[in-house]
């Protein structure tokens, strides 16, 4: 994953031929956001062009501009030099822009053939052996191999990804656009995505890569250009890139994307590109604090289920949970926090069968989950966050008193725990689905630490959050972990794993497929585990 | 009890379950669809007692079934109207807007009934039918010897109704139509990211439901009961919900429950047929009985899409 996919296409494409689309001044507000301010944009065929930028820097605003989403305040989209408006998707896709999105946009139930015929215009019937032939014909173009009646639902994530490209490209665009392409990928599925890009380069296609990583824009991008609070900071020309090293380029790129902050933060960029493991060895008692024992959790609509997992957790430790999406996490996390019936097995914390107990039960003996779906389960959006902060202690003191709620204790509360965690909210009496996303993580964080935690279940802590609270986050599951509170920490974000784990366990398919000492080297040892796990299945 | 397995009482049971189960098809056909494109049209009553109602009054006036099926299509799709704008294009609460469609028709169609035919109280004559030739003929279940319980010879709506099953089965596995209506359900942004209009697919799957929930009224008053009265229905269009939900987006499945729901409902003429003297009150809650018994062995089965009944709103996640 850190080793650079050098360029092999030829250049013919110099700056002076006319750019296959270009936007001119683009300019986009939002209530309350500048998302674009007048940003200039060059897309060239035969290039992949980074767009690098942390969250909320306009990158998503800008793509959702050019494929047809959302309409700009000012500036103009010339395609192939005429001024184009892009009205809606249709006509985005009309005018050749093909765009993969972050979040799929295949429908789980239906067929990838039928995936591919959805939208295609003319004809009334569909059109089944000709879809076959461009599936063939675009999938050769990428070098993938794809099972065209397979219910896409069934496909690992790379190769669903693989579709989505195949779609974007289907009906002849000249230009792809990929949002965050590599963050539901395990390292192999990366080195796939760049040779198919290489391919697409070489088809005379401009490729658009929009990443927040450093080191897939050096070794991805032929150009890049960098955003931050909607605007173009900094741009490297194909000649600045090119046979120039990741660690040559990184300080350029770093001073673009922090050199105008007032206090530059070394910190930020090392959470970003953490090649070191900054862990070390650390002196644990010996006993187990949790401990599963083959562990079986029946699947429910879709999942995998968890197929027998042992795992021990000592206190004080940080145990991670390596994966890609999708291969039992949550149904694993599920059954630890009692939220689900392990079908067989055993788990036992502090020495305890605790199999038989429930959630609140198990709250109680300090043992705590944060869920992945703050939004859905972890929180209640029309409630205060006050009461956010107290939902898994309803009806008990000092928040209740004889079946009474205490309004005053639990504003006392809320008041400490938002100067605590520095959570920015209006007040107590907010609604917590008006807070952005760090900020609800933060609240839900406040709540499942609270009370004498002893354990505590992360199930991906710093997905979709911005950089400085990603750095709070993990900072917290570090200190709480050096007074002797274990965590286990779920994540896809292998470098997250990385950063903060003493050992680093793989699940693949329901199982465990290994358990790494994180030190130097453990990362591409963690890598190759994800990917012979992934191996099996295909 | 050996006369219940005459050949007399078989076919009455198989022809009555094919009268009953038609008004059940059509509105369930409709459900179906719309539910595939993520509309749950909890308002099917309303539309079959509209259809049912205006059915009867072109029927009655212009002098002619056919007219008067159109009818209730047409007044079923113009009530849909109100779910296609209310939900679909604004986004309100589709349970909310449905409740209310079929209170509404319940009182409307009372009222104007009342209104119109207090008096009188016509009932229409009874329905030609067309023999399937040879078919028809078969002595046991071609019904040759009985006057109207034979299985091929059914009144045109009939096969009609299996033609239009056919078509909707053709229609949402093999055209644009039916893979936009089929995404629209589960996943409506990859419907809009493909560029087709998840609003214009969403109101088109509630008109047709409309129409074939009216029709499945015109029936009603018109085949099987010749008159209107209030509240026909009966809570058919529930039934014909839950069949659509227990159909899994599939039309022979449709097919196939509406025929056993058709039995249970015609069970009471079998029972008078075989001699079998059981109150009619017991017999009348069968049908629901069915219901709860389908849902308890077969609930789990029910597949609904994940966008089902969530409005959609672009960019909106």
């Amino acid at each position: 994953m850190n080793e650079p996919i050098h360029n092999t296409t030829s250049r013919d494409h110099g700056p002076e031929t006319i750019p296959v689309v270009e936007l001119r001044g683009i300019t986009k507000a939002f209530p309350g956001v500048l998302a674009n301010d007048h940003i200039d944009l060059a897309l060239r065929g035969g290039e992949v062009h980074c767009l690098l930028g942390e969250n909320g820097a306009g990158k998503s605003t800008l793509m959702s501009i050019l494929s047809g989403m959302v309409q700009p305040d000012e500036g103009d989209i010339r395609v192939h030099g005429e001024p184009t408006r892009l009205a809606s998707p249709k006509r985005a896709i009309e005018m050749g822009i093909g765009m993969v999105y972050q979040h799929t946009t295949l429908v789980p139930t239906l067929t990838v053939l039928d995936n591919l015929m959805m939208g295609a215009l003319g004809t009334f019937r569909l059109d089944e052996a000709g879809s076959r032939a461009r599936l063939a014909e675009v999938a050769g173009m990428l070098g993938v191999d794809v099972d065209p009646d397979a219910e896409t639902a069934t496909l690992a994530l790379g190769q669903q990804q693989q579709i989505e490209i195949i779609k974007a490209l289907w009906r002849g665009s000249k230009v792809l656009i990929l949002d965050e392409p590599t963050s539901m990928l395990t390292p192999r599925g990366v080195e796939e995505l760049a040779r198919a890009l290489e391919r697409l380069k070489g088809h005379g296609m401009a490729v658009v890569l929009i990443t927040h990583k450093l080191h897939e824009a050096t070794s991805m991008g032929d150009r890049v250009t960098v955003l931050k609070q909607g605007r173009v900071v900094g741009r490297l020309e194909p000649d600045e890139l090119r046979g120039r090293s990741h660690d040559e380029l990184q300080p350029v790129i770093v001073a673009m994307m922090f050199g105008e902050q007032e206090e530059a933060e070394p910190e930020l960029v090392e959470l970003q590109e953490h090649v070191v493991p900054v862990r070390g060895a650390r002196e644990l008692p010996r006993e187990a604090l949790l401990e599963l024992v083959d562990v079986h959790v029946a699947p429910r609509g879709g999942e995998l289920g968890v197929r027998g997992v042992d795992l021990s957790v000592r206190p004080g430790e940080i145990l991670g949970i390596a994966g890609v999406d999708g291969n039992g996490q949550r149904e694993l996390a599920e059954a630890i926090a009692g939220q689900r019936h392990v079908s067989s097995g055993e788990i036992r914390f502090q020495s305890l069968h605790i199999d038989r107990l429930s959630v609140w039960q198990r709250e109680r003996m300090g043992l705590r989950y944060v869920s992945d779906d703050r939004m859905g389960e972890g929180t209640v959006a029309a409630l205060p966050v006050g009461l956010n902060l107290v939902l898994k202690r309803i009806g008990q003191a000092p928040f209740w008193r004889r079946g009474s709620i205490r309004h005053a204790e639990i504003e006392r509360n809320a008041r400490e725990k938002i100067e605590e965690f520095a959570i920015r909210t209006p007040g107590p009496g907010t609604r917590i689905g008006t807070l952005s996303g760090g900020n609800i993580q933060k609240v839900v964080l406040a709540r499942e630490l609270a009370h004498e935690p002893k354990l505590v279940v992360y199930n991906k802590p710093t997905y979709g959050l911005d950089i400085v609270t990603t750095r709070t986050v993990r900072e917290r599951i570090e200190a709480l972990a050096a007074e002797g509170v274990s965590a286990l920490v779920i994540s896809t974000d292998l470098d997250e794993l990385v950063a903060l784990c003493d050992r680093i366990a793989v699940i693949s398919r329901g199982r465990i497929a290994g358990i790494v000492e994180n030190g130097a080297g453990a990362a591409q040892r963690v890598g190759e585990l994800m990917v012979g796990g992934q191996a099996e299945v295909a | 009890m050996s006369d219940l397995l005459t050949t007399d009482v078989l076919t009455a049971l198989i022809a009555g379950g094919i009268l009953a189960g038609v008004p059940l098809l059509f509105a369930s056909l409709g459900e179906m669809v719309a539910e595939r494109a993520g509309v749950l049209n909890i308002g099917l009553e309303g539309y079959m007692l509209i259809g049912a109602y205006f059915g009867f009054l072109v029927a009655y006036h212009g002098g002619n079934t056919f007219l008067g099926f159109l009818g209730g299509a047409a007044a079923g799709a113009a009530v849909s109207l109100i779910m296609v704008a209310l939900c679909v294009q604004m986004g309100l609460d589709q349970i909310v807007v449905g409740i209310a469609i079929t209170l509404v028709a319940e009182g409307a169609t009372a009222l104007i009934f009342d209104a119109n035919f207090a008096e009188s109280r016509p009932t229409l004559g009874a329905t030609g039918r067309i023999d399937i030739p040879g078919l028809s003929q078969l002595p046991v279940v071609g019904g040759a010897d009985t006057s109207d319980g034979s299985i091929f010879s059914q009144p045109p709506i009939v096969y009609i109704g299996l033609i239009i099953v056919a078509l909707t089965a053709w229609t949402l596995r093999r055209t644009h139509w039916g893979l936009n209506i089929r995404a629209a359900g589960d996943k409506p942004s990859a419907l809009d990211a493909a560029g087709v209009s998840v609003v214009a697919t969403r109101a088109w799957a509630t008109i047709f439901c409309g129409a074939m929930a009216g029709l499945g009224g015109a029936y009603l008053s018109i085949t099987a009961a010749g008159l209107f009265e209030d509240f026909i229905t009966q809570g058919r269009g529930f039934i014909a919900i839950v069949l659509a939900m227990l159909a899994r987006g599939k039309a022979l499945w449709v097919l196939i429950g509406s025929f056993v729901f058709g039995i249970s409902l015609s069970i009471s003429d079998v029972l008078q047929i075989a001699g079998v003297d059981i109150s009619t009150d017991l017999v009348f809650m069968l049908p629901f009985v069915t219901v709860i018994v389908v849902l308890i062995l077969f609930g789990r089965r029910s597949y609904l899409p994940a966008a089902l009944a969530l409005p959609y709103v672009r960019g909106a996640r």
